[in-house]
């Protein structure tokens, strides 16, 4: 029986030898390691033999068993890294062929910037702020020291709503910046205030390569107990640097709004000239980006504020200029035409 | 607003380089956007004086001229009519660039043999120096020009362009630079006082003014001068006038002109002789009133429009232009010189509505003071007696019923440090005002000071406005910059900024596109949706003062314009497009401004992917759109139905009515066959739009945690015959009805060959889960057969076999 046991043994292995396919594999384990198999049958038959013989016998079908096993399980791992090789090796594969198309879209280069630079002043503790396009002439101008036949009014040519409505002497208009949040936001939420507002606004305005009759703003304003001009300068400065970078040159100057006082104009080095003067930027290297200031006491005591407990600080951005200057567009129009060969470049 | 940098001088003297000069400027206000240099291609040539004229040898209409050049003489050939011996000519070497007069174009002068006779330079025309159009006869120059000098040293100049800003109406002067430049510079201004020799006879026995309309006019004066000669200004005037941008006209007018220039003060000169009544009376016009203007416009009046008047009839709009009756013309022996202060608001009503915007006009409507009449009028009238000769009445007529004084303005270190977030001392402060001319008093307190300002800063009302005046002449870059330090105030962010930014991003990662088109569109454009003619509704807001048709109305929805873009797109992309806008629209309101919902409109055409090696091209259709509809509303957590649908723009089948809890919130659908033309779009469209403001408060809802169930699911499949009428959507909720049912998905319909007509075939997998236990099979089957039975006898759906 020993010698049975060996014979058999032998055999087998040698067959296993020859075995070339993994889906072999389970019939020969079936044959010889399952449970109709001959050394299944051995190992049954044990229980009839003397007792000395079931041990040698015993053991010794054990061990081939585990030889067996053993044998398979390195014939398996042969044979699977044979087959890794091949699928690996030998199979031709163009990986340069384009992947699966996916729709992509494009979020429009306005939306881009307007949130980018949301964000930048979300983080600053901003809260952003949104309100009609359709406007009352006070908010527009009267609330901003912009009564009528004040010369400022001729730097905003507005576009004016036909209100049927006669006994209304209200004017309606097309807000001609977002400033005309400005004592809407005041008159609706008490102090500490720090909004900006985004949005579209309107001028009277032939198209041309700088200009559209729509394009975008964003308006800023804080109001609280003690901020200085200083607040103001720090607040832009740290904007523009997170924007534009950490190397732009930046001036900020004197200038004139009716709804602040002190005024101010901040502008950035022309990228396209590094400041030497170029076309871009009209020779004077520089960009004018926004303007700003404090808050006109008359703006805060029309909200009901008292200029001599609380102070602010405004500023207002055009906001198509600035991918045209990040991205050297040339005609704000391409933003407004819908054309795809356009807007799918961003 | 040009200014002279020559004319400056004779007010301040300038030491600093023109770069640093444009710099400080530019910083402290007024922006300085060009330095243009006047005789910049002036270069190789002289002052010459004509020394010898001869004929030339070989041709009757030429001359041979001898000009004088200081250090040698040039004999050149000359074809001019105006040559007098002793004449200063601007004298032309070879080289010199020089505008060639019948084509305009820049050339450089080259030696030439005319008519046998060598020629090395020419007297030039004024055409050929580029100073103006003229080219009758060459240039004369003043006897004072020195002979020899450079032209371009004689009457070259910078002029420096600046941008004013609208509160500033005395930096509209060559005076008011000067000031602003000696505040900056530390420097000093030089002003002479101004006199003259006047006759003996007095002013107010020949002229009389009457205001009656003193809100409109706080002041009139004037000056007469008899005996005077129109002429031609001298050269040095007229060359200052055009380097400002002003045309020489005669030497009245140019006077007027040039002291505008130089004080900020309009002045109008009127022919004495025509004032009827010896009289001036200042009105307001009658309504209708005509008057014919200095340029031979008839203008019509209204009564809120101020003239100038003679006893019988208007003679001047009043700061805005002359009549032509009361014109100084060349017969015009005396003068009456009008310089007088208006009411802004009114110029500029008056000036806008005659569309005549003026220098003068942007003057007074950006308010100078009444106290600027007397030294501008005086600047004038001696000008006068100097280039048009005649004397001048004893006295000046003076009305000034408008008289105010400058109130004092306190003004403290403490103020200029809590706006400005740095301190500066008072020394310091008083300084700077005192260096504009503002008058600083001593107050009660040692940290403050009483400041009066100087006439001419209208603008200065308030304490803040001497801040900024500190401010910019210290400099703003001497401010710190720091960064808020109070604390953060509450945020209460409106919700719909943030839906928004979630349909964008949602939208572009399902392939769309956004376009941002213009609110204001065309009533044609918003028709173009209609099936058949009638009125808008809602009816759009219209512009009262449309730039053109195509932007007259604001548009009521989103789609005309995205259907428009499509078809525009469609003549380049053949793909597939998917584009969408999200903005407002506008929805009128009685005695209110409009209502302005957020809405989101998408509109889809072509194939569904890009044409690929793998294939799979196939067309988008009503389900894609529906698809990004549920897509969207699942991802702010919104349950919607699809109800029928009636917009007339879509497809009358094809569209269903988005609804969530009872509310019509949008829709989906197919473009309605009878609208694609209409955008030139020949191709099937769809298109789904979405009320986001009417969506906002669903969105909001509390959500709460399902558990995750650990008991096996069991998955089994029916396939049912129903009549064609019967929905899916009645058939999923009978399923879904039976609560161990977890979950039910259709995954086929089919209508056709074996099924008979009239009927569909409708097939789902529900999968079945109980929270308690592991279903069985017996269990799963009785649900199962209860199911059946509720769709046989509520829907007569039969199992298909
Ligand atoms: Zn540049």
């Amino acid at each position: 029986m020993l010698k049975q046991l060996e014979e058999l043994k032998l055999k087998v292995l040698r067959e296993l030898e020859e075995v070339s396919e993994i889906k072999e594999l389970e019939s020969w384990r079936v044959r010889y390691l399952g449970k109709k198999s001959e050394l299944t049958r051995i190992l049954r038959s044990l229980a009839t033999l003397p007792l000395e013989q079931r041990k040698t016998i015993g053991a010794l079908a054990n061990e081939v068993r585990a030889d067996l096993e053993s044998s398979l399980k390195q014939k398996r791992q042969t044979l699977r890294e044979a087959q890794v090789v091949i699928q690996t090796k030998e199979e031709q594969f163009d990986t340069t062929l384009p992947g699966r198309p996916l729709p992509i879209g494009h979020l429009h280069p306005i939306t881009q910037t307007l949130y980018e630079i949301c964000d930048i002043f979300i983080s600053m503790g901003f809260q952003v702020v949104e309100g009609p396009e359709v406007e009352w002439d006070y908010y527009n101008f009267e609330s901003l020291n912009i009564p009528k036949e004040h010369p400022a009014r001729d730097t905003m040519s507005t576009l004016w709503v036909d209100s049927k409505a006669e006994s209304d002497e209200r004017c309606m208009l097309l807000r001609t910046h977002t400033t005309s949040m400005q004592l809407r936001v005041m008159e609706k939420t008490p102090p500490p205030l720090r909004v900006i507002i985004p949005g579209k606004v309107y001028r009277y305005e032939a198209s041309d390569a700088t200009h559209t009759p729509m394009f975008h703003q964003i308006d800023g304003l804080v109001v609280d107990k003690g901020i200085t001009m200083a607040d103001l300068k720090g607040t832009l400065y740290e904007v523009v640097r997170r924007f534009f970078g950490e190397d732009r040159k930046v001036r900020f100057r004197c200038d004139y709004f009716p709804f602040v006082e002190p005024g101010a104009e901040m502008a950035i080095e022309c990228s396209v000239c590094s400041g030497n003067g170029c076309r871009l930027c009209g020779n004077s290297g520089w960009i004018e980006i926004l303007g700003a200031g404090m808050t006109h006491p008359q703006v805060l005591q029309r909200a009901g504020l008292d200029p001599e407990v609380y102070s602010g600080f405004a500023f207002g951005m055009g906001v198509d200029r600035i991918p045209m200057l990040r991205y050297w567009i040339d005609n704000i129009r391409l933003f407004y035409n819908s054309d795809l060969r356009f807007l799918r470049q961003f | 607003m040009k200014v002279s940098l020559n004319w400056l001088r004779e007010y301040i003297d300038i030491n600093l380089p023109l770069a640093d000069l444009a710099d400080r400027l530019t910083m402290a206000g007024i922006e300085v956007s060009g330095m243009p240099v006047t005789g910049g291609n002036l270069g190789n040539i002289v002052v010459g004086q004509i020394v010898a004229i001869n004929p030339h040898p070989n041709a009757d209409r030429l001359t041979l001229v001898t000009i004088d050049l200081g250090t040698e003489q040039s004999t050149v050939v000359c074809g001019a009519p105006n040559l007098r011996l002793g004449d200063k000519v601007a004298f032309a070497h070879v080289d010199a660039q020089l505008i060639d007069p019948r084509s305009g174009q820049v050339c450089r002068l080259k030696p030439a043999k005319i008519r046998g006779v060598t020629s090395s330079g020419m007297a030039c025309s004024e055409k050929e120096l580029g100073i103006s159009d003229s080219h009758e006869g060459i240039m004369i120059l003043s006897e004072e020009a020195p002979v020899g000098t450079s032209l371009a040293d004689y009457l070259g100049d910078t002029v420096l362009d600046l941008e004013v800003t609208p509160n500033r109406p005395d930096c509209l002067s060559v005076i008011g630079i000067a000031r602003e430049i000696a505040a900056l510079t530390g420097q000093s201004l030089h002003l002479a006082e101004i006199s003259y020799k006047a006759s003996t006879s007095p002013i107010d026995s020949q002229i009389s003014v009457e205001i009656v309309d003193p809100d409109l006019c706080p002041r009139y004066c004037a000056s007469l001068v008899t005996g005077i000669k129109v002429a031609e200004s001298p050269q040095w005037l007229q060359q200052r006038l055009l380097n400002c941008g002003m045309r020489p006209i005669n030497n009245i007018v140019d006077v007027t002109n040039y002291v505008m220039l130089e004080y900020g003060q309009p002045l109008h000169a009127f022919d004495y002789h025509r004032i009827r009544g010896k009289k001036i009376v200042v009105r307001r016009a009658t309504a209708g009133e005509v008057i014919v203007s200095l340029d031979w416009v008839k203008r019509t009046l209204d009564e809120n429009m101020l003239v100038i008047a003679d006893e019988e009839r208007a003679v001047a709009i009043a700061g805005v232009m002359g009549g032509a009756n009361s014109e100084v013309t060349e017969s015009a022996t005396t003068l009456l010189l009008e310089s007088a202060n208006f009411n802004p608001a009114s110029i500029h009503r008056t000036g806008s509505l005659l569309r005549l915007p003026s220098e003068a006009c942007m003057r007074f409507e950006r308010g100078i003071r009444p106290e600027l009449t007397i030294p501008a009028l005086k600047r004038a009238t001696h000008l006068i007696l100097q280039l048009a000769g005649g004397k001048a009445a004893k006295g000046l007529a003076d009305v000034y019923p408008g008289k105010r004084d400058s109130e004092p303005i306190l003004l403290s270190t403490e103020m200029v440090e809590r706006v400005l977030g740095v301190e500066f001392g008072f020394d310091q402060i008083v300084s700077v005002l005192s260096s504009l001319g503002f008058d600083c008093k001593p107050s009660a307190s040692v940290s403050e000071v009483r400041v009066t300002a100087p006439y001419w800063r209208s603008d200065i009302q308030q304490a803040v406005d001497l801040v900024e005046e500190v401010a910019r002449i210290i400099g703003y870059d001497k401010i710190p910059a720091t960064m808020l330090s109070q604390q953060l105030p509450r945020q209460n962010p409106d919700p719909i900024i943030n839906l928004k930014r979630q349909v964008r991003y949602s939208l572009i990662g399902y392939g769309f596109d956004e376009i941002v088109t213009y609110s204001l569109t065309s009533s044609d454009m918003l028709n173009k949706l209609l099936t058949e003619p009638r009125p808008l509704e809602p009816v759009p807001l219209r512009m009262a003062n449309p730039m053109t048709a195509e932007q007259e109305y604001l548009r009521t929805n989103l789609r005309a314009n995205l259907l428009d873009a499509l078809a525009s797109n469609r003549r380049h992309e053949d793909g597939n497009i998917r584009l969408f806008e999200l903005g407002k629209v506008y929805l009128p309101r009685p005695n209110d401004l409009p209502s302005e919902p957020e809405v989101l409109c998408g509109v889809l055409s072509g194939s569904r992917l890009e044409r690929s090696w793998q294939g799979g091209y196939d067309s988008f259709d009503f389900y894609e759109a529906k698809g990004v509809v549920e897509g969207l509303l699942s991802q702010v957590d919104v349950e919607a139905s699809f109800e029928k649908g009636g917009d007339e723009s879509l497809h009358p089948v094809k569209q269903a009515t988005i609804i969530v809890d009872g509310n019509r919130v949008g829709v989906v659908g197919e473009l309605h066959p009878k609208v694609s033309p209409a955008f030139d779009i020949s191709e099937t469209v769809y298109l789904f739009e979405i009320d986001l403001s009417s969506l906002l408060p669903f969105t909001i809802g509390h959500k709460m945690f399902q558990p995750i169930l650990r008991f096996p699911t069991i998955v089994r499949d029916i396939a049912l015959i129903v009549d064609t009428g019967v929905t899916h959507q009645q058939v999923s909720n009978i399923i879904s009805s039976f609560p161990l049912v977890k979950q039910v998905s259709i995954f086929d319909a089919y209508v056709g060959e074996p099924i008979p007509p009239g009927k569909k075939s409708l097939a789902y997998r529900i999968t079945f889960q109980s929270p308690t236990h592991t279903m069985t099979d017996d269990e799963v089957s009785k649900v199962q057969q209860k199911t059946l039975s509720k769709l046989s006898s509520e829907l007569g759906a039969m199992p298909r076999s």
